[in-house]
């Protein structure tokens, strides 16, 4: 495909992942921290959070059906999840993992399972944006393009 | 996947973070159950040019450190740490529990600890800044956090407890209203109730 194609891909969707509330400034400065001698780092932190998340899910899955409820885990879990969303600038998921702590502070289970679907959704949609636009990035640089930064 | 004939387009109006050298040969000991946080840690620091060892736990750190039960006291610190940063929340010994067992050891109570946490509890940050934490870094960490740690190898700095606290304290409110500030636009003003 045509660079300019790719690059103008690129751009849109970038711009998106940000109007969208998918992504924050918290990105913006792990893009700024990648340069030529460290090419790979956003995709490495993004692979870091995809597989840790998936570990936590799946545990907080496990937590929230069992008999009886630990909440102090459930929110011991959410505490960790919450932290690397931020770190990464995924910031639905964020916000996914403060409503889920608050029911988890009420010990509300019916809360926690509702919000726990919210924050997987948010998860595998921003999941599935980064992985479109890192494979986009990986593919203008195959081709000899550049990446510019967002404005 | 590794990329070849990396080139970036660099928006000249954008302001890029400083990468000149701070002091290269500064050890840094990084310390954060979270191997994601520790991996941005990592390079926010190497980018600020100091060397860094990172750890996933206070225990781990102890040993680094060389103050773990049962070690001589004449083996502290044979890594040459120069600073500690270190999250606050931890499974086992937090973040202030391993303030406290380095400021309770004569060799290692002068290397300057910074704590960070993802959570804004002002009584927290006093007690690590009163117990000797030399700076507070409200997670997520950002470039501008880590300019900051360069000023705590200062000589200039001055020594009387009292007037560090309240410095720093103010340093923590600024940084976490501006960081509160650009991500909504709308919130012109933050109070940090100490």
């Amino acid at each position: 495909m045509d660079v300019a194609k790719l690059q103008q891909q690129h751009l849109e969707l970038t711009q998106a992942l940000f109007k969208e509330g998918f992504l924050d400034e918290q990105f913006t400065q792990l893009q700024q921290l990648e340069d030529p001698s460290n090419p790979e780092f956003v995709a490495e932190v993004s692979t870091l959070f995809f597989d840790d998340s998936q570990r936590i899910l799946a545990e907080l899955t496990k937590s929230l059906d069992g008999d009886p409820v630990d909440f102090k885990k459930i929110d011991a879990y959410v505490h960790q999840f919450k932290g690397s969303s931020s770190s990464i600038g995924a910031h639905r998921v964020k916000v996914g993992c403060t409503v889920l702590r608050t029911c988890c502070e009420e010990e509300n289970r019916e809360g926690c399972w509702q919000a726990l679907q919210q924050v997987k959704q948010e998860f595998f949609l921003v999941k599935n944006r980064l992985e479109l636009l890192l494979q986009l990035e990986q593919q203008i640089l195959a081709e000899g393009g550049t990446i510019p930064f967002m404005e | 996947m590794a990329r070849t004939n990396i080139s970036r387009e660099i928006d000249a109006k954008k302001q890029l973070p400083s990468r000149a050298p701070v002091t290269p040969d500064i050890h840094v000991l990084a310390v954060d159950d979270s191997n994601i946080d520790r991996k941005v840690i990592e390079r926010l620091l190497k980018t600020s040019s100091y060397k860094v060892t990172s750890v996933d736990s206070a225990l781990r750190a102890l040993e680094i450190l060389g103050i773990e039960e049962g070690r001589s006291p004449s083996t502290a610190n044979s890594f040459q740490v120069n600073m500690i940063i270190t999250d606050y929340s931890m499974p086992d010994l937090t973040g202030y529990d391993l303030l406290k067992r380095i400021k309770e050891n004569a060799g290692l109570k002068d290397i300057p600890v910074v704590i960070m946490s993802s959570e804004n509890v002002p009584t927290r940050i006093k007690r690590c800044l009163e117990d000797g934490a030399k700076d507070f870094i409200i997670k997520p960490v950002q470039l501008e956090d880590v300019k900051r740690l360069s000023q705590h190898f200062s000589s200039t700095i001055k020594k009387s407890s009292g007037v560090v606290c309240s410095k720093r304290k103010q340093e923590i409110e600024d940084a976490q209203s501006r960081k509160i500030a650009s991500r909504c636009p709308h919130v012109h003003e933050l109070r940090v109730i100490a």
